[in-house]
């Protein structure tokens, strides 16, 4: 038995109805007769928590967990053979295009023309080559604030990077070994001002890649000097001691482990 | 080969991120357990990426096994692991991935000392496999219920949110969705992201052109802004941003592509309009006229449509019944009689399958025929008997409805008219809707605590 009359969907593809236009004033109708119901419709508003929405909550709920439309569907990712990245100068090797891909976008994407760092975003990258290869900018920063605070949205400047850094950890939380805002290393001779309690001139940030020339070394060895920045198990409280960079010996491993394991994509929206 | 990431997504087709749906066998849930929870307000979603188990991982019929918990020992074992320099550290951040499928593990693994700064070592390493697998070490740990587990990432925000603003699709995704698990959590997390300048992060991640960074956006959103000092202290935020603008476009392209982020964009926009405190900002956006437009052709492909359409249609329904209810006057004037069959070929649609399609379609009704356009279109349009049969099988809208009809003397003035050959039949249907619920006299219409229905 069809719940609906028939005809209905034709009229949703058409154009609405034209509303009458407005006709001359008719001459006043009779008084009508009282209605029938005092009732007076109202809207209604329902808050989030309202009985009437619970159902709905518990199945987005059950979308969201992933259990609504059983079983993923597996899908093959392409098999590829081993090739290595184009960049010259990275002797990183894959074999699936998904770990290729990472590798590219984190490592080969906002890289810095002049020194060849790379950044996480180009946010990071932007701040980098004002701070590092603008040399008007160490002009101007002895007169105004000049450093940016590294959150978006927040338009505060200061006179070093070691106030900013003081503004990030206090201001936003963020941890004071943040990675991305490191002291700039003078890649020659003693450490020049690394006494614990001076900063110096310290510059963030960048995920490095000054080892790229190394790689004419055997592309096999991977060493110990693998820079990880892994800091000791017992934080250290000073943010200030500059870690020890391992550059000479770090040589990016050039085996990539993807385990080619199947993978599944399909949730219940992929059908949509 | 790269110009960028287009290539990349061509490659993959449309095989971009990667999801485990945990089978029946292994999770149980109950319906009125979840029900339950709700009412109580402990319902708590997740989202879980998880890459599908090889055979030597994963059980028969692709069902998850979670492993067993480790002891505090063969805990440290793995974080000695993955400290080390070596060849073994990939195999043990494997390892240490799998394990933190356990619940028991994790809230071990976050005890030991240094275990997450550690973590934040590996999750920022230039290595990309070392990153990804950190990453997903991480992600395991935000889908704990544990809010202790939750916390003890606290460090770990700023770099996901600084990853954010990354190229990597696969990993930026990894990150929303972990970031997303430990919103929902922990309010201390919450607390913590918001100064560390969430909002914009997100304003310029959902210029991404990917599906899936967009869809673990919409996700991120839905659990902010569904947080009980959202209206408050986030919603502003969202408001002040770009965000509103952009997420409405999301919801209303989601027919065509994208059809899982406009989903998590209408929820995050539900929670938004249930705030009352963004109706007039949404409005001056447009919101009205574009979500019915979206309607209308949702039901328009109704037919056809695959399974899941639903999740889409819900939080649609629900945005307009209460845009349409709120106490702006003309902006939220809509005169166009398709709605109204986009209502009801939705409503039977789901009539069988999803239930609370009808429940919810009839609350916005309902909002809807307050204005005599609608009425006059509802009886011109011969829809009255797909009403009331439509109404027989929703007890829930029934209720309000009736509660509202009674609780103006409907009743009594139905008993009056009961012999008026012109009202009979039609008096005689309403009233016997209205004799069903028990105690119907001292509903107040927009209470939200109605008497529970089984």
């Amino acid at each position: 038995m069809a719940l609906l009359p028939p005809g209905l969907s034709r009229r949703l593809r058409e154009a609405p109805a034209p509303r009458p236009s407005p006709l001359p004033a008719p001459p006043p109708p009779p008084p009508p007769p009282p209605p029938p119901f005092t009732f007076v419709p109202r809207r209604h508003r329902l808050g989030r928590g309202h009985a009437l929405l619970e159902d709905g909550d518990v199945h987005r709920h059950l979308y969201l967990q992933g259990v609504l439309s059983g079983l993923a569907e597996a899908g093959e990712r392409p098999r590829v053979s081993e090739f290595s990245c184009h960049i010259s100068g990275c002797c990183q090797i894959f074999d699936t295009l998904e770990g290729y891909e990472h590798h590219y976008n984190s490592l080969h994407r906002n890289v810095c023309s002049f020194c060849k760092r790379s950044f996480p975003s180009g946010h990071l990258l932007d701040i980098h080559i004002l701070e590092w290869h603008d040399s008007l900018f160490q002009i101007m920063a002895e007169k105004q604030n000049m450093y940016k605070c590294l959150v978006e949205g927040c338009a505060e400047k200061f006179k070093s990077s070691e106030d900013r850094k003081d503004h990030l950890v206090t201001a936003h939380f963020y941890p004071a070994d943040f990675r991305f805002d490191r002291p700039k290393k003078v890649k020659s001779g003693p450490k020049h001002t690394s006494s614990p309690a001076q900063q110096g001139a310290s510059v963030p940030m960048d995920v490095s890649m000054e080892t790229l020339e190394q790689c004419q070394v055997d592309p096999m060895e991977t060493g110990p000097g693998e820079n990880m920045e892994i800091p000791q198990p017992a934080a250290s409280p000073n943010p200030s001691v500059p870690e020890k960079r391992l550059y000479k010996s770090r040589i990016p491993s050039t085996i990539c482990f993807g385990q080619g394991a199947t993978r599944g994509f399909k949730g219940p929206r992929k059908k949509v | 080969m790269p110009g960028g990431t287009g290539n990349f997504s061509m490659l993959k087709g449309s095989l971009v991120g990667w999801r485990s749906l945990l089978s029946s066998l292994t999770v149980s849930y109950s319906i009125p357990a979840l029900r339950k929870a709700r009412r109580q307000e402990q319902l708590v979603s997740k989202r879980l990426l998880r890459e599908e188990s090889t055979a030597a991982e994963g059980g028969q019929d692709g069902a998850e096994i979670v492993p067993d918990p480790l002891s505090e020992d063969e805990v440290l074992e793995l974080l000695k692991g993955v400290q080390r320099g070596s060849d073994d550290r990939k195999r043990s951040l494997s390892q240490l991935r799998l394990a933190l499928q356990n619940q028991e593990t994790q809230q071990k693994f976050v005890r030991l000392d240094g275990s997450i700064p550690t973590l934040i070592g590996l999750f920022t390493s230039r290595l990309a496999d070392v990153q990804m697998e950190a990453a997903r070490c991480l992600h395991e740990l935000s889908h704990s219920s544990d809010p202790m587990v939750a916390e003890a990432c606290l460090p770990v925000t700023s770099y996901l949110l600084t990853y954010l603003s990354g190229h990597s699709v696969e990993f930026t995704e990894l990150c929303l969705y972990t970031l997303g698990n430990l919103v929902v959590e922990s309010e201390a997390v919450r607390k913590r992201l918001l100064p560390q300048g969430i909002i914009p992060v997100l304003a310029s991640c959902i210029q991404s052109p990917h599906d899936a960074v967009l869809e673990g956006l919409g996700y991120v959103l839905s659990q902010l802004l569904q947080a009980k000092e959202a209206p408050a202290e986030i919603i502003p935020l969202v408001l002040g941003s770009a965000l509103p603008q952009h997420m409405l476009r999301l919801v209303c392209s989601g027919l065509k592509s994208g059809t899982g982020a406009a989903v998590e964009f209408a929820w995050s926009l539900h929670y938004m309009v249930c705030s009352h405190t963004a109706d007039a900002a949404l409005l001056s956006l447009g919101a009205v006229p574009a979500l019915t437009s979206l309607l209308l052709d949702l039901a328009a492909e109704i037919q056809d449509a695959p399974e899941g359409l639903e999740l889409i249609v819900c939080p649609v329904l629900r945005c307009l019944g209460n845009l349409l209810a709120g106490e702006t006057g003309c902006e939220a004037q809509i005169q166009d009689e398709r709605l109204l069959i986009a209502l009801f070929l939705i409503m039977e649609h789901f009539l069988q399958e999803h239930p609370f399609i009808v429940q919810e379609g009839l609350w916005l009704l309902n909002n809807l025929t307050d204005e005599p356009f609608f009425c006059s279109a509802l009886l011109s349009l011969d829809l009255l008997p797909a009403l009331l049969q439509l109404l027989r099988c929703s007890q829930m809208a029934t209720v309000l409805a009736a509660a509202d009809f009674v609780g103006q003397g409907g009743c009594w003035a139905l008993e009056r008219h009961r012999s008026s050959p012109a009202l009979q039949e039609r008096a005689q249907a309403l009233l016997d809707m209205v004799g069903q619920p028990a105690g119907a006299s001292a509903f107040a219409p927009s209470h939200t605590t109605l008497p529970a229905f089984s």
